[in-house]
């Protein structure tokens, strides 16, 4: 069910930073709510999430009840070569998303 | 003087009952003009985003950060995935973008066919039922939020004008007698807060004109996209009314009655609201 938006500038210049952005529509349901007749709802946030570019891990994030749902990231990477950036992440009930994104280097 | 005060003061006179013909006379004419009368006139109209505060706003105004597109993209996949007997919308409407553009600003509306007033998940659930021969998505579901988002998203920025004439009319006139009827163990009317008191404090928050114009909306207390009737459900709980289920005819009416008074503000799907 989760899907995911990541934003990148359509060009960066090698050797720069840019500014990576990642969004997922996610319940991260925190596991401290009850429902209707009382009843515990089970925890299930997206626990980890790692970020590949051209295939090396460049950023791992662990998650936990803290964050909001539809989780929002925003961080810089340094522009090497072009290529792709891989969103890949697991929740608590094991289920798996990807997203990727093209990255395009110039100079 | 109202026409009460006026029907009381002649009631009181010597001939009773020429008072009781001139008394229905008086209610009974000037109630088929106020029929149509706007208690905020059309230049005062605001969207709810007017009442939320600067990082409410710009997170409603940068696409990126705004978490309802997750919906609409989500809304956009659905668009074109086949359903039931294997056709998608875009079988039948092609590029959503040219077929829906204008279309939630003209909703809900009363189909002659189906003898019925739609709005616009009741009009997706009943193409996909009809058309695409496919279970009808349950009410308030991620993907009946999803492709209304979607379907309303491609009229941001049109105006809102719907038709209240013909069959239209009788839903119209309920929907309107539902807005300014006391309601619940608070007893109050829609029209208390959004008509009287807009702009004024309850608690934490500003209260708002209350204007459909942005549905489904993203709302940070919700943590999710919900309908206009699941935001209605609230005001009725908070009223401590009786909870109308979520496609109800009487919500359905209500609904007619507030985009004719939204008449004008633009569509800004998907909304986000504290």
């Amino acid at each position: 069910m989760a899907d995911a938006r990541i934003q990148v500038p359509p060009q960066v210049r090698r050797g720069e930073s840019f500014e990576v952005k990642v969004s997922i529509r996610h319940a991260m349901e925190t596991g401290y709510r009850v429902d209707d007749v009382g009843k515990p709802i089970p925890r299930n946030v997206i626990r980890e999430l790692v970020c590949k570019y051209n295939g090396a891990e460049a950023l791992r994030v662990d998650m936990s009840s803290g964050f909001a749902a539809n989780p929002f990231l925003q961080f810089y990477l340094v522009a090497r070569d072009s290529g792709e950036l891989v969103f890949e992440w697991v929740d608590d009930t094991g289920t798996r998303g990807s997203e990727r994104a093209a990255v395009n280097v110039a100079g | 003087m109202s026409p009460l005060h006026r029907a009381a003061v002649l009631r009181a006179s010597s001939i009773p009952v020429l008072a009781a013909v001139f008394a229905a006379v008086l209610i009974y004419a000037p109630s088929a003009a106020r029929a149509q009368e706007r208690a905020i006139p059309l230049p005062e109209l605001r969207s709810g985003a007017t009442f939320t505060g600067a990082d409410v706003r710009a997170m409603q105004a940068d696409d990126f950060s705004n978490p309802g597109m997750l919906w609409v993209e989500r809304g956009q996949k659905l668009w074109s995935t086949p359903a039931g007997s294997g056709q998608s919308c875009a079988s039948c409407h092609n590029d959503a973008k040219a077929s829906m553009k204008g279309v939630a600003a003209r909703y809900p509306a009363f189909d002659t066919a189906a003898k019925r007033l739609f709005n616009v998940e009741g009009r997706i659930n009943a193409c996909r039922v009809d058309r695409q021969k496919a279970e009808a998505f349950r009410p308030e579901s991620e993907d009946l939020l999803a492709l209304t988002a979607y379907v309303n998203h491609q009229s941001r920025g049109t105006p809102i004008k719907v038709a209240i004439d013909g069959s239209a009319r009788e839903h119209y006139d309920r929907g309107r007698a539902f807005y300014y009827r006391r309601i619940g163990q608070m007893n109050m009317a829609c029209a208390t807060c959004h008509e009287q008191n807009f702009g004024k404090r309850l608690y934490a928050e500003t209260i708002s004109q209350g204007q459909p114009n942005a549905y489904p909306i993203y709302r940070l207390e919700w943590q999710t996209v919900g309908s206009l009737h699941r935001r209605l459900r609230s005001c009725l709980f908070g009223v401590r009314a009786e909870l109308l289920p979520i496609g109800s005819p009487e919500l359905l009416d209500l609904e007619l009655f507030l985009a004719w008074r939204a008449e004008g503000l633009a569509i800004e799907t998907p909304g986000v609201r504290r």
